[in-house]
């Protein structure tokens, strides 16, 4: 079985994203970027699967700047195969990289495509479940725990009031949720032989897909700014604080 | 515009998560509510009590019992020939379908709205909300998820709906529901409470965390929350993480135990009214948001506060 492991270059989750002056976006010049984390743990994943013989291949795909290659190289350290590079500069929505990664699975078969469930830049949570409707294929959003067994995977997902399990008949969608692994870190020896692991570059165009996008962003705005408050010196006058509040 | 809003259920009773979603529904225009599941004619009879909601559709089928989005985003998909507008409030289970019915009908979704600003222009949260976007669509069809703290809960008696029975396509036969491990609690939902309790790291371990967080919590009749940090480390379960990927929470009240505030963690609660903050680290950026702080040693000052409140 292969994996297709989707992955996206996104600000550093440690860096505190600024809002340009003119309202256009946020300030993405000299920042930091990384893998997104949710993505990160959708790469330890299958390569966990792979390490216990449940996958033979791990194709992990980027749709993004030539930069994006920085992040793919990274999946191909931690233990992916090989690794497509979707090479654009546009600003590419959910709908339309789902519509790539369904040209790519067509092509690929992949038994499971293991992805985050949200990217931490634009915060959509919507990639998987759009493939996973493309695809006509069953999707399981939110993974705490994913079990493959024979042609179905068990995923345990992290739902509201706690935890849900679903069976689903592969190949099958499935979204990565904080609590399914913690990431390794790659060892210098894999950063070189990453090095030497093939990346083919494609274009939106190779697979037929309109990336043009269907929302507008008029407008990027700081949110509203909450001032410190006041520090109290000891218990006693944060129990007055608290009654003044009218809860105690 | 006709909208058709996800009403979140258990079978049973209604969540109050759809409540928000209506209120955010009522600003696009007509309201319509579907309740999809298995033996929940109930939950249709309270939905159609909702204040201003138009029509409910009930579609009641074993297939749509626990909402599996293989089998109900194709009803959704079915029903929005006549609606213009899919409004889901934004919880897990509005997460799981929302995308599946937007690319179904190759509509690109706006996630977690926080306001309407126009026909189809809406204001949401990105970069952990760091950042507000205005966007506008030019889909002919809408796909929404709403961020329940951002819209006032609509009244759940005053409207007398019809409850319309509608069929969709049935069991698509790709998943199966297995089990849930849902936490029977008579504390008050973190979504809806109005004092919250919250734990971080710092509180050690499981044992500690209740030790400390939970006799607060049962002094003010708050919910309880936690850090990321502290759900990591097995000291609660995942339901409890407030956060950018967890729940999005906004109580009158949140008091933040042992909770340093990354970014992350801040992007769930900064809605709060008040925030109390208790940390002895008197440089941790919680305080920069936090209305009252105490810089204290928390394994002191926590029972000492339950004590003498």
């Amino acid at each position: 079985m292969k994996i297709l492991v989707p992955v996206k270059r996104v600000i550093d989750y440690n860096v505190k994203p600024r809002v340009k002056a003119d309202g256009s976006g946020v300030d993405l010049a000299n920042v930091k970027m990384s893998m997104n984390p949710f993505d990160e743990i959708a790469v330890e994943e299958a390569i966990r699967l792979k390490e216990a013989g449940k996958a033979e291949e791990i194709i992990a795909v980027s749709i993004g700047p030539a930069k994006a290659q920085e992040t793919l190289r990274t999946a191909l350290a931690m233990g992916a195969d090989r690794a497509i590079l979707v090479q654009t500069d546009d600003e590419v929505e959910p709908l339309a990289v789902a519509k790539i990664l369904k040209a790519i699975a067509d092509e690929e078969q992949p038994g499971i495509v293991m992805l985050g469930k949200q990217a931490i830049d634009d915060d959509s949570n919507q990639t998987g479940q759009m493939l996973a409707a493309l695809m006509g294929r069953p999707q399981g959003t939110f993974a705490n725990t994913v079990e493959v067994d024979g042609d179905s995977v068990t995923v345990k997902r992290e739902v509201d009031g706690g935890l849900q399990t679903v069976k689903l008949t592969m190949p099958a969608i499935v979204t990565t949720d904080l609590r399914l692994n913690e990431p390794r870190y790659a060892s210098l020896p894999n950063i070189m032989k990453a090095k030497q692991k093939p990346l083919d570059t494609k274009a939106p165009a190779d697979f037929g897909v309109d990336t043009a996008p269907r929302l507008k962003t008029t407008n990027v705005s700081e949110p509203p700014v909450r001032q410190a408050g006041e520090k109290v010196e000891d218990v006693d006058a944060l129990v007055a604080k608290i009654k003044a509040l009218g809860i105690a | 515009m006709k909208t058709l809003v996800w009403v979140e259920h258990d079978n049973k009773s209604l969540a109050d998560a759809t409540l928000a979603a209506v209120t955010a529904a009522g600003k696009m225009g007509e309201v319509h509510l579907l309740v999809a599941g298995s033996g929940c004619r109930a939950v249709a009879d309270e939905a159609a009590k909702i204040e201003g909601v138009g029509k409910v559709h009930l579609a009641d089928d074993a297939a749509y019992e626990h909402a599996l989005p293989e089998n109900v985003a194709p009803l959704v998909a079915d029903l929005m020939g006549h609606h213009d507008a899919f409004v889901a409030p934004a919880t897990t289970t509005g997460k799981n379908i929302a995308p599946r019915v937007a690319a179904l009908l190759d509509v690109m979704q706006i996630s977690d709205i926080l306001s309407v600003e126009g026909d189809k222009t809406f204001t949401r949260p990105i970069y952990a909300g760091n950042a507000i976007a205005t966007v506008e669509s030019s889909d002919e069809k809408l796909v929404i998820t709403v961020r329940g703290t951002a819209f006032e809960k609509a009244a759940a008696e005053g409207g007398s709906a019809s409850v319309e029975e509608v069929s969709g396509p049935t069991d698509a036969g790709l998943s199966t529901f297995v089990s849930e491990e849902i936490a029977e609690s008579d504390r008050p939902e973190l979504t809806s409470a109005k004092v919250i309790v919250s734990g971080g790291r710092a509180l050690k371990d499981s044992e500690t965390f209740e030790q400390i967080i939970t006799p607060l919590a049962d002094k003010l009749g708050a919910g309880i929350g936690a850090s990321r940090a502290a759900v990591d480390a097995g000291y609660v379960p995942n339901d409890y993480q407030v956060g950018q990927t967890g729940k999005i929470v906004a109580p009158e009240v949140y008091i933040a135990i042992g909770i340093s505030g990354a970014i992350q963690h801040l992007a769930g609660m900064k809605d709060s009214k008040t925030i109390i903050a208790i940390n002895k680290d008197e440089d941790a950026p919680i305080f920069q948001v936090a209305d009252i702080g105490l810089v204290a040693d928390l394994f002191k000052a926590v029972p000492e506060l339950t004590e003498k409140l």
